[in-house]
């Protein structure tokens, strides 16, 4: 099952993950740093080594109305987009998991306007966290690739039927070139096969989709949602464990952990500064500090016990995000911490630091910092920007 | 040429229209233009439709969990979403290799002409195999008579209101007919519920066409304009009688007018038989008047007429 290998850019890796899942249906508008995505796949369409309908839409709104259309008659659908873009297509991120659409979408992290900036922040993914979607952050171009292949199989789950959205750091990932391990086709559609739902318009059985329910009955079909988003934890598993066999690429489910068993600090994150964070781990271990690392994977559903289990050992926890909640803190420490107030053992000190907004850069010098600021006692503020 | 033998295909008429209801049991209020607008859609249509419908008066009245009034795979749309929605159907349908199909939608003026008409504008771009039908009932409805794009001047509405002041809207109703022909449509027309056999017709034109097909179908709104709910056909027949609306069609880069009354009607008796037109006084009256009379000039010079 393993194909060959390719050195690719993040974008340019779902682009290929994106090939290899067949999707019927790509809606397509350019957004930076999105856009390679879209161009290589419009190349792969030119050059017939992708069979889709390619539809340049022209807006975000109209990219995710496309697909959620196509998904109401069973078809398998792809999209990407990015912050502005995402925020454009806010309507329709809810709407495609209220009707159940496994759409897949990727989103290129970036900084939202005001003031403009095109570079790396989550503002845009974590400010619609409550969207109902799956949300996914990948590290690297190969955990990228992996994702968009697994997330139809988490997606289209019939327990789970909801979309997912994979975030790539902006220019960090998107644009950063890689080694890539390319699963092969034949490998692909055995792990993968076709997209089946009873959720669709059919010309056999008509159906009515996206209907209205009064409060009679509204609250039922949400409960449903929390309850298909819930599930979706176990799906993850089982789907990786699959994605393990089928390729031989492993994955921990919704957080990766590094050296928490023992740990005394441990930082919390997500996304490509993971990767800044592991060598200032290692070093430090090495010099006999006891420090983790927890990654973070899937923000939604959120890794309640996976979070309290990982950081039951430790003295000090630091969440570092590229994200704030204006007037109170970051939304992944709001989530952190609600995920300790249930456990009965917590780290005495939990410390929120926000970095990276806008692209500023967060370089291992930092981290070290964050890791001495975990380790001292001083009272500070819960709160800082780095 | 194979659209030439669509033209001369049977004509549909009410003797052979479909007993079959593919919108039916809804909530419409009584006289609604827009509803019949649509039952008479699908009927030419048939069950082999894909309804794309958005927020608006003809979703709200026809997706009522656990009530369906339609027997035709139907959504709903989000609001500016209709066209982007119908593409996407569309789509998705081709490619698992659905054949005979149609993806139609059914979108209110406010819904086309404002909230909608970008996305309308990229599928008639791409020339998606998708029909498009506007019921225009010259007002957003659902949320109770707002002035849209295509409230005509002087009517009043719950934002456009009249008084010592104001008469009502201010601007001239969106030449839409004439907005998306300028797109280079495969098919556009214009209809209205009080020629049924016209919009039929058209309808049936439209489900043959291998492109993008727009239909737009004046439809009378007794809550919204105020006037008898007995009245609904009579007044989408007035309203093209006395030369406020026109039946008219766009097909391969040629606009063809289909009706050519031998002397127009009343204005002032269809304006003033609508609690909606009442304020306006005698120069109002003429300002339409002349409106119209350039807007005919127009249409013979440069329309053909068929």
């Amino acid at each position: 099952m393993h194909g060959q290998k390719a050195f690719l850019s993040g974008n340019e890796a779902v682009a290929a993950g994106v090939r290899l899942a067949r999707p019927h249906v790509i809606a397509a508008y350019p957004i930076t740093p999105q856009t390679t995505v879209i161009e290589r796949l419009a190349e792969m369409v030119e050059d017939a080594s992708l069979k889709t309908e390619y539809l340049h839409v022209e807006s975000e709104h109209s990219a995710l109305s496309a697909c959620i259309g196509a998904s109401a008659v069973g078809a398998r659908t792809f999209t990407a987009t990015s912050s502005q873009g995402l925020l454009y297509m806010a309507e329709c991120l809810h709407y495609a998991s209220g009707g159940r659409f496994p759409v897949v979408m990727m989103n290129a992290n970036r900084s939202l306007a005001l003031p403009w900036n095109i570079y790396g922040d989550q503002r845009d993914s974590l400010s619609l966290l409550d969207c109902g979607w799956i949300q996914a952050y990948a590290e690297d171009a190969q955990e990228s690739l992996d994702l968009i292949i697994q997330a139809y199989a988490i997606a289209e789950h019939p327990d789970v039927l909801t979309p997912l959205m994979i975030n790539l750091d902006g220019f960090v990932i998107t644009h950063t070139y890689e080694l890539v391990s390319l699963p092969s086709q034949e490998g692909v559609d055995a792990f993968l096969p076709p997209f089946q739902t009873v959720n669709k318009m059919d010309l056999d059985h008509p159906m009515s989709l996206a209907f209205t329910a009064g409060p009679a009955y509204n609250q039922a079909f949400k409960q449903l949602q929390h309850q298909a988003l819930l599930s979706a934890s176990k799906v993850i598993l089982d789907i990786e464990e699959r994605f393990g066999q089928f390729f031989g690429r492993n994955y921990s489910g919704l957080i990766e952990t590094m050296h928490c068993e023992d740990a005394e600090f441990i930082l919390v994150t997500l996304g490509s500064v993971a990767g800044t964070v592991r060598p200032v781990v290692e070093r430090l271990r090495s010099l006999g500090e006891r420090v983790g690392l927890v990654r973070i994977r899937y923000m939604r559903p959120f890794p309640d016990l996976e979070i309290r289990k990982a950081l039951a050992g430790a003295k000090a926890v630091g969440v570092l995000e590229k994200d704030i909640s204006f007037g109170y803190e970051g939304t992944v420490f709001t989530n952190v911490n609600s995920a300790l107030s249930r456990s009965n053992v917590k780290p005495s000190r939990l410390l929120n630091f926000i970095g990276g907004l806008g692209g500023k850069d967060i370089s291992a010098a930092d981290i070290e910092h964050l890791f001495l600021r975990l380790k001292s006692t001083d009272d500070g503020e819960t709160v800082a920007f780095i | 040429m194979e659209k030439q033998s669509h033209l001369s295909e049977k004509k549909i008429s009410i003797r052979n229209l479909s007993d079959r209801e593919y919108f039916y049991g809804h909530k419409a209020c009584p006289g609604c233009g827009g509803s019949l607008a649509l039952r008479l859609a699908l009927k030419v249509l048939g069950e082999r439709s894909y309804a794309v419908v958005p927020a608006g008066c003809m979703s709200a009245v026809g997706f009522i969990f656990p009530q369906m009034a339609f027997t035709c795979n139907a959504i709903i749309s989000t609001f500016p979403g209709t066209a982007s929605m119908l593409s996407g159907v569309a789509a998705g349908a081709r490619a698992l290799g659905i054949k005979d199909f149609h993806a139609v939608g059914f979108a209110g003026d406010g819904g086309t002409a404002d909230i909608g008409f970008q996305a309308l504008s990229g599928a008639i771009d791409r020339h998606d195999k998708i029909i498009y039908i506007c019921y225009d009932n010259e007002a957003y409805m659902n949320t109770g008579v707002q002035k849209s794009g295509l409230t005509p001047i002087g009517a009043r509405t719950t934002t456009s209101p009249a008084g010592r002041r104001l008469k009502g809207a201010l601007t001239q109703k969106k030449p839409m007919f004439e907005i998306v022909a300028a797109h280079g449509i495969d098919y556009a027309a214009t209809a209205s519920v009080g020629y049924p056999l016209d919009y039929l017709r058209k309808l049936n034109y439209a489900s043959k066409v291998d492109g993008t097909s727009y239909i737009h179908v004046f439809a009378p709104c007794p809550i919204g304009w105020g006037h008898d709910t007995s009245d609904t056909i009579s007044v989408a027949k007035n309203a093209v009688d006395c030369g406020l609306w026109y039946l008219a069609e766009f097909s391969e880069g040629q606009f063809t007018l289909n009706h050519k009354p031998g002397e127009f009607t009343s204005v002032g008796d269809y304006l003033f038989g609508q609690n909606r037109f009442c304020h306006l006084q005698e120069d109002d009256l003429k300002a339409i008047i002349m409106e119209r009379n350039a807007k005919w000039k127009s249409i013979c010079r440069s329309w053909s007429y068929s």
